[in-house]
């Protein structure tokens, strides 16, 4: 029974990471942008593909394939920033969602034309697959993996934050753009550059995540309530926020669905609402 | 002065077409018109595959056989209904009846959308061929339906007797929970059940559902002898990915199921860790007889290496029957005269001898079991064993 309730938790954290590392640019750009991207999935949908394509017409080895999953959206996220996205700041949320919902529907359909409306089958080197002994206990050697990533990620992003000029420049135009333009931050290219960040670490997700998530046209809009309720629940633009409200999520999810599957998959919405009851701001969000 | 020219103008044009519409409806479909037949399928979406292997082997058919018969010409129009909304599918049915007048409707990917067209079908008495859908009420919900794929109680019962004389004593069930799935369950608990097997537990996955590693560790910790699983095609990769992940198969869990869970589309992609998965099903590539290999050859050249899997044949099959029926009851027949011609057709198609059983019209057709086994290294179902002629039990 013990067994079984770390294992439950261990899959819940491995998934609940992965969502962290998908949704955490989300998090940071309505947080910092105040815009509201449904289209957030299409770039972990394009680092998905990226990978793939390289694995598989290419034979490039999937851990090299990842740096790729991270850039090509990275360079996207930045060019739609600059061409489109950047025109909507100020618009209403009602035109910010009609707009990124629109391109979500456009990467569905580009994706079919190219890749085909089917699965993506990725090859994972053999020392992730099958299952480890850890401690006594068996663990999937990938979700071993995806949490020790999403630890080297976390690390890494808050050093960013906290350590260097430009992750102040980006924390004082979270906390309010208008004064940190004043002061000779270019708050514009602060919000590309993040931008840009948070698609090419969805980027990376997308190519981390298709063993677990799979990987098909229809995923930005299949997973987009996960990403969601990562950001509502996490409260938009704080790590923290995020990285707690993932791991809720994975572990509940992942619980639900094995301690009682005739109603696994609707607890994590019960869960969303018992939470935005009693935080409407999120767990961390300053925001009311 | 001027507005009323126009409106008397319009009023004429009004006059005209509602003559012409007259005329139209009168007048009996004449030899010269072509033969439409409305072709309703997932084209996009999660269930995109069966949309495609269908579409390819209906285009494969009147490629082999000929665009004409009985002296018309067959026109198909296709139709993507995106695999998730009875609703669109309804409508698209409805525009294909009402505007494009079609002789035949056909498709149909998954259960809720064949029973959301079958009301249309009724009404406007039209033949409906169900080519894929496979949860066993289907032809009881319109008298125009007839079916030329398989239903899930009938290529169920097998793996059951397969598993009870194979020292298979406690199985867990693992469905996806919609009408097909719960067809799947309650067929394989029943036969188990009745022969003297235990059933641990039984396990239903949503139909979204993206991770199916929660339920899998589930069944491990159960520790049965094997998991039975159906999925819809398409949804195998991921099963037998995390199968395989789990260390499911080290456990000394063997993986039985209907063929859905080895679809041939995807068995390429599965690779290894499909091999040794038994099923019983009507239909697998690895069919050996002269009209299947011909079949899969002309499929596999025709659409750039892709394998034909039990949709396609669904849809094959379906194109036969349409032709068939067109020639035994005339180029002109009405809707009911060709749903009575499609009844009590005999065939032999790529997957067999097949029939229309006339009091159901659901088809009667042998099922196989299966093995995956590696050949020429690459995995294919290969059959092990017969049950002729098989009919849906319900």
């Amino acid at each position: 029974m013990i067994g079984n309730l770390i294992g439950v938790l261990f899959d819940g954290v491995a998934y609940g990471s992965l969502l962290f590392v998908i949704s955490i640019g989300l998090s940071v750009t309505m947080g910092l942008m105040n815009f509201v991207n449904l289209a957030h999935g299409a770039f972990a949908m394009l680092g998905g593909y990226a990978c793939v394509m390289l694995m598989t017409r290419a034979g490039v080895p999937f851990l090299a394939t990842l740096p790729v999953a991270f850039l090509v959206p990275a360079v996207a996220g930045i060019v739609l920033e600059r061409t489109l996205y950047q025109r909507l700041y100020k618009a209403t949320h009602l035109d910010q969602v009609m707009f990124s919902i629109g391109l979500v529907f456009m990467s569905v359909a580009t994706a079919t034309y190219f890749f085909g409306p089917s699965q993506q089958p990725v090859r994972l080197p053999d020392f992730l697959r099958g299952q480890v002994r850890v401690l006594g206990l068996d663990v999937g050697a990938y979700r071993l993996f995806l949490i020790a990533v999403v630890i080297v990620i976390t690390t890494v992003l808050t050093l960013l934050l906290v350590k260097t000029r430009f992750g102040a420049q980006v924390r004082a135009s979270v906390d309010n753009a208008v004064a940190a333009a004043g002061l000779g931050i270019d708050v514009n290219r602060v919000f590309g550059v993040t931008f840009a960040l948070g698609s090419g670490l969805a980027g990376l997700g997308g190519g981390l995540g298709i063993d677990v998530l799979g990987l098909d046209p229809t995923f930005p809009l299949k997973y987009m309530v996960y990403f969601l309720l990562v950001v509502a629940i996490g409260g938009a633009g704080t790590i923290k926020g995020g990285l707690v409200a993932a791991m809720i999520l994975g572990i509940c999810d992942v619980a639900g669905k094995y301690y009682v599957p005739q109603i696994g998959s609707f607890i994590i919405y019960f869960l969303m609402v018992a939470l935005m009851i009693v935080f409407p701001a999120g767990l961390y969000g300053r925001r009311a | 002065m001027q507005y009323r020219f126009v409106s008397s103008r319009r009023r004429v044009l009004r006059n005209m077409l509602a003559v012409a519409a007259t005329v139209a409806l009168s007048t009996p479909a004449l030899a010269a018109d072509p033969l439409k037949i409305g072709l309703i399928l997932p084209l996009t979406g999660p269930f995109a595959s069966t949309g495609k292997q269908i579409e390819a082997a209906c285009r494969l058919y009147m490629a082999k056989n000929g665009d004409t018969v009985a002296g018309r010409k067959v026109e198909l129009i296709v139709k993507d209904d995106t695999g998730l909304a009875p609703e669109t599918t309804k409508r698209i049915a409805q525009e294909m009846v009402v505007q494009d007048k079609v002789t035949v409707l056909a498709g149909f990917g998954l259960t809720p959308l064949a029973l959301a067209a079958a009301p249309v079908a009724t009404e406007a008495k039209v033949p409906m061929v169900v080519m894929a859908a496979a949860t066993a009420m289907i032809p009881t919900r319109s008298p125009y339906i007839v079916r030329t794929g398989f239903t899930l109680p009938q290529v169920t019962a097998p793996i059951a007797e397969w598993a009870l004389k194979n020292k298979i004593k406690r199985v867990v069930t693992m469905v996806t929970d919609y009408g097909p799935g719960a067809d799947a369950e309650k067929t394989f608990v029943n036969t188990f059940k009745a022969g003297g097997g235990e059933i641990v537990e039984s396990i239903k996955t949503p139909l979204r559902n993206p991770d199916y590693a929660p339920f899998l560790q589930r069944a491990k910790d159960a520790k049965p002898d094997a998991l039975f699983v159906f999925v819809p095609s398409g949804e195998g990769l991921a099963v037998m990915k995390q199968f395989d992940d789990r260390g499911l198969k080290q456990a000394g869990i063997r993986l039985i199921g209907t063929g859905d869970i080895t679809d041939d589309d995807l068995l390429e992609s599965m690779g290894a860790p499909s091999v040794g998965v038994i099923t019983s099903f009507h239909y697998s590539a690895a069919h050996d007889s002269p009209e299947n290999k011909a079949y899969v050859d002309a499929f596999t050249k025709a659409n750039n290496g892709m394998r034909p899997n039990f949709h396609s044949v669904g849809g094959y099959d379906g194109m036969h029957l349409i032709y068939e029926a067109v020639k035994k009851a005339g180029p002109n027949a009405t809707g009911e005269q060709l749903v009575e011609a499609m009844k009590g057709q005999k065939w032999v198609s790529p997957r067999g001898p097949m029939s229309i059983d006339p009091a159901t019209r659901q088809a009667v057709q042998n099922v196989y079991l299966r093995e995956v086994k590696m050949v020429n290294g690459k995995p294919w179902n290969v059959e092990f064993e017969t049950f002729k002629d098989v009919k849906d039990p319900g």
